[in-house]
């Protein structure tokens, strides 16, 4: 039982990408399909975040004092990089729906697969 | 000088990329990518030249040392796959101007180009980089920049085989992601020559196991592993062609070295297949992926749409090769990403041919081809006898190798259904060549009689690839001896 609450990070990160996935199969409208796939993404972000945490850490500064409890900054910067690349993600996906709009007037995959389907090849 | 080249390898095409949007020209745009990119490719020769030479090459990026810093890591086998990306982005890219001309408005060109270079700069990155996080960093640089090269294309359809790929390639990073996370909470620490000795001493194995599981999921998605290749038809089918032959010739086959560097160089090959459920599913997604799609390729209409099923069938052959886990197996892997590469490569380059001077690639109307474009379908003819496996051909080489080590394994099965899916490469490789050299045309109008070449810009890139693709294919221990070297390198684990 400690261990459920204990590691209720850890459950938040499961439930929030579980839904981010879930989110991406089940839905057609395109962004939404964005909306799952960022919650996806952050809740990477939380689980090295989360990962990085020790109890009583505070922030890592240099200073004398031997006793001296801080969270490992490494995971930190890691994540504000995957964060610009979430960015970037959605910035393109987003550019990529409006072009898709303009020219098939609608971003509903299923209406969008039939489209395509009346298509010719070659 | 020659201390920096490994920084070189990919600053200089990242640095042309804002050069690139600067200059907005689209010739000079041109001029200046092309420029950066024969340097990449001069600078990947010396390297590996350097590597067969002297061995492990190792530079910390900006001073900072190994397990700290960000290190660059170049062996044998990643110095083989500089060579091959560099070279055929240098030798699609001198295509493309003429082919991308006629396909992308040219107030766009600049904007093509400056994607072009950072697609190269990811890919280079991905394969230059000693440090788990900073593969995922670039892995994702080569991947926004793929989807835009993508969404470039005439079609409309186009941008929605650009939407899927960037849905699936996303899931697949963040699965590379959330691995790399965990071996980091695992091991504490991202240099892969590091993860290669704390892994086995970690405490927490089952953490290690987990982030096993989300890499290989992460890279199977990306190098269009088959049952997870659903993105990779429509976004080569729709994609300006010249982007779809570089695509074609560098990025799964990138992918595929991640999936090598991190199977046998950072889980070491006993993890990898020793004692885990990865020999009972790679091997069968490997043979399922080249028999089926082999057998789809057959019923394609589209020409475009033809090879891009045969390119998840020749992935299907690289991981088998893999999955054997020994030496020679390591070799025919390795050595069929660069054979494999360099044909698609061509093949792709020849339908572009045909695409500017014809319009379409709608293969049953492609009838009596070689009348009207002689040097275009000898090089597809030639490139498509390679894509078989034909003797004095890369293909031959290639599955050569493959064969040999699976009988060396014992495995005569995966031998037999290699040759049968070869037998249907001659089938849907055959059709083709047959509508095109012997189909009398139906309509015997003037201009069909007469002929029209592709332009000296595009024929030119093309038979350089098909040369040295022949070379490669007479002269096969040159390239068996480099693999070799590198399966060497692979199995024995980083040094």
């Amino acid at each position: 039982m400690s261990q459920l609450i204990g590691l209720y990070s850890y459950w938040i990160v499961i439930v929030l990408m579980m839904a981010g996935l879930y989110i991406m199969i089940a839905r057609y409208n395109l962004v939404k399909k964005i909306i799952g796939l960022s919650l996806f993404q952050t809740s990477i972000f939380y689980l090295y975040i989360t990962m990085s945490k020790i109890e009583g850490g505070t922030a890592p500064i240099l200073v004398e004092d031997a006793d001296y409890v801080y969270s490992n900054p490494l995971p930190h910067v890691l994540i504000l990089t995957a964060i610009v690349v979430g960015v970037a993600t959605s910035a393109v996906a987003l550019a990529l729906i409006v072009r898709i709009y303009e020219s098939y007037g609608t971003i509903e995959e299923d209406e969008l697969k039939a489209i395509e389907a009346a298509e010719p090849d070659a | 000088m020659i201390d920096q080249f490994p920084a070189l390898q990919i600053m200089v095409t990242l640095v042309a990329a804002p050069i690139c949007v600067m200059i907005r020209n689209p010739r000079w745009s041109w001029v200046c990518a092309m420029v950066a990119n024969t340097f990449a490719f001069l600078v990947s020769l010396v390297l590996l030249d350097k590597v067969l030479d002297d061995g492990v090459i190792r530079y910390a990026v900006g001073g900072w040392a190994a397990p700290s810093g960000i290190e660059y890591y170049i062996d044998a086998m990643n110095a083989a796959v500089l060579v091959l990306v560099s070279g055929i982005s240098a030798v699609v890219l001198l295509y493309a101007y003429r082919s991308v001309a006629k396909s992308v408005p040219a107030e766009k060109h600049y904007l093509f180009y400056t994607a072009w270079m950072m697609c190269v700069t990811g890919l280079l990155g991905i394969v230059i980089t000693g440090d788990a996080f900073n593969v995922f960093v670039f892995l994702e640089i080569s991947s926004l920049s793929m989807y835009t090269l993508i969404s470039f294309g005439q079609d409309r359809r186009a941008l929605t085989a650009s939407f899927r790929y960037l849905v699936l390639g996303s899931v697949g990073a963040s699965f590379i992601l959330i691995g790399i996370g965990f071996l980091y909470a695992a091991t504490g620490t991202l240099n892969m020559s590091d993860l290669a000795v704390r892994i086995p001493e970690s405490e927490s194995q089952r953490a290690v196991l987990v982030a096993f599981s989300f890499l290989t999921m992460g890279v199977l998605i990306k190098s269009a592993v088959f049952p997870l290749h659903a993105w990779l038809p429509n976004a080569y089918t729709h994609a300006p062609v010249a982007v779809t032959a570089f695509l074609a010739g560098t990025a799964t086959k990138v992918s595929l070295y991640v999936l090598l560097r991190f199977f046998f160089s950072v889980f070491g090959k006993d993890y990898s297949f020793g004692q885990h459920l990865l020999n009972g599913v790679l091997l069968p997604a490997a043979v399922a992926g080249f028999v089926l799609m082999s057998l789809v390729a057959i019923f394609q209409n589209d020409l475009r749409r033809m090879l891009a099923y045969s390119s998840v069938a020749q992935v299907g052959y690289i991981v088998a090769g893999f999955s054997l886990a020994t030496q020679s197996g390591l070799t025919a892997g390795i050595v069929h990403v660069v054979n494999h590469g360099m044909v698609k490569a061509c093949l792709f380059m020849a339908v572009g041919c045909i695409l500017y001077r014809v319009g379409h690639v709608h293969t049953p109307s492609l009838d009596n081809l070689l009348k009207r474009m002689p040097f275009t379908c000898v090089a597809f003819i030639i490139s498509g006898l390679g894509l078989i496996g034909v003797p004095l051909t890369v293909g031959f080489v290639s599955k050569f190798t493959l064969i040999q080590a699976s009988l060396e394994k014992g495995w005569w099965a995966i031998a037999a259904l290699v040759l049968l899916s070869s037998l249907m490469a001659i089938v849907y490789v055959g059709r083709v060549i047959e509508i095109m050299v012997f189909r009398r045309s139906r309509e015997t109008g003037p201009e069909s009689s007469g002929m029209s070449e592709a332009p000296l810009s595009m024929l030119i890139p093309l038979y350089v690839l098909v040369g040295v693709s022949l070379y490669f294919g007479i002269n096969g221990s040159a390239t068996l001896e480099v693999a070799g070297q590198a399966a060497t390198y692979l199995l024995g684990g980083l040094q």
